[in-house]
């Protein structure tokens, strides 16, 4: 693959989004696994800053986020597709009718190459809930874009006291070349 | 932990008391502007029968999430107890949380179940409980080493006061009738997210400041 998705100054996404979380004081992060967060995630374990948490169910991780919220503690649910796919009563009935800016940071999975049967049918359903939930979400394509989307909804879901919705595009993450471990470079 | 109130009762060793008198007791002894997250159904009505406090919130949907949202308001303000309320139909749809609280160990945390075995509010249908599944056990299992059913009323009200002297999270089980709640909550989400954030002096304005000189 020739193309790299990295910014003027040689950043991945995963790094943009870890300084966009800081700007906005974020500092609760919630996820359960994904293949394709995973540099995300052990960026977010290594660095103090943030409180790092992964509960059993993205529920929980939902109501972890809208309690903190209450508290007066800035959060983020991290997921895949499927993930999403189990939230709609979560979202319809809590961070809906509380007002609460619950943001999402969703890695799409089950399109554009994605092999595994269960993903590809569960991604079908993640934009028509979205959409009937009437949340805003907007998926992030580019590098040079992950700064600018993630920044403005971020803004946006506070000052609007509503929930938002990133969606990490495998245009953007599927494209990032990462040196493997012990390998060498040319 | 208080050894000699940390019984090892199991479900069937235990009495059957109510809800309503068991959420006043535990409201009676909140003097520090305490948070109380009461669960959907009849557990937010005694709660909000029992005195609507700022602090109090009340769950209108979301069977399973009182206890991650208490834990949450815990993660936020350390030096605040916080109480979660759950019903027993509620904690077995979303059993993972107890191992996520034992695994966070918030210092703040004390989780109380009411256990009456059934599904009161949709027509009484029987729990999982009401055959024999032990929440006490299960949360024991999870890694909640202070987990506990109450005896009766007055170890209930011990364990609270243990609860609010703790450094560790308490979970603990009532077994309660089912008489019907003493009250019902007020429905109007936004207003009560509000007052409870009001209720732990949180502001709002922050939000719109993120914004500041936009139009």
């Amino acid at each position: 693959m020739s193309t790299t998705t990295a910014g003027p100054s040689g950043e991945t996404w995963d790094q943009t989004l870890v300084r966009v979380f800081k700007a906005h004081e974020i500092r609760l992060i919630t996820y359960v696994p994904d293949k394709v967060l995973a540099p995300l995630i052990r960026l977010l374990h290594e660095d103090p800053y943030f409180t790092v948490i992964c509960p059993a169910r993205e529920e929980e991780a939902v109501g972890i986020v809208t309690g903190a919220y209450m508290g007066g503690l800035r959060g983020i649910v991290l997921m895949q597709t499927s993930g999403f796919a189990t939230l709609p009563n979560a979202l319809a009935s809590l961070t809906l009718p509380y007002q609460i800016p619950l943001l999402m940071l969703i890695s799409e999975r089950g399109t554009l190459g994605d092999f595994q049967l269960g993903q590809v049918m569960v991604c079908r359903t993640m934009r028509p809930i979205l959409n009937a939930l009437n949340m805003e979400h907007y998926a992030i394509e580019r590098q040079e874009d992950v700064e600018f989307i993630a920044d403005r909804m971020i803004k946006q879901a506070y000052a609007t006291q509503a929930g938002a919705a990133m969606i990490l595009s495998p245009l953007l993450t599927g494209r990032v070349q990462r040196p493997q471990p012990g390998a060498r470079h040319a | 932990m208080h050894d000699a109130l940390m019984s090892s009762l199991r479900r069937d060793e235990v009495s059957v008391m109510n809800r309503s008198d068991l959420t006043r007791r535990l409201v009676a002894r909140l003097a520090h502007e305490e948070a109380v997250i009461g669960g959907i159904g009849h557990t937010h009505f005694d709660l909000w029968a029992a005195g609507q406090r700022p602090q109090n919130f009340y769950m209108l949907g979301t069977m399973g999430l009182a206890i991650p949202i208490a834990l949450g308001v815990a993660l936020a303000q350390p030096e605040r107890k916080v109480f979660a309320l759950e019903g027993d139909g509620s904690l077995l749809m979303q059993l993972g949380v107890l191992g996520t609280v034992a695994t966070v160990r918030p210092a703040n945390l004390v989780a109380i179940v009411w256990d009456n075995g059934s599904y009161q509010i949709t027509g009484g249908q029987p729990t999982l409980t009401a055959n024999g599944v032990d929440l006490v056990a299960m949360a024991k299992g999870a890694g909640l080493a202070h987990s506990v059913w109450a005896r009766d009323e007055a170890h209930f009200e011990a364990l609270i006061g243990l609860g609010l002297q703790a450094r560790e999270p308490l979970f603990i089980c009532a077994r309660t009738d089912n008489a019907p709640p003493a009250g019902v909550t007020e429905r109007d989400a936004a207003k009560i997210r509000s007052r409870f954030m009001e209720g732990l002096q949180v502001s709002t304005r922050g939000n719109q400041q993120t914004c500041a000189g936009a139009a």
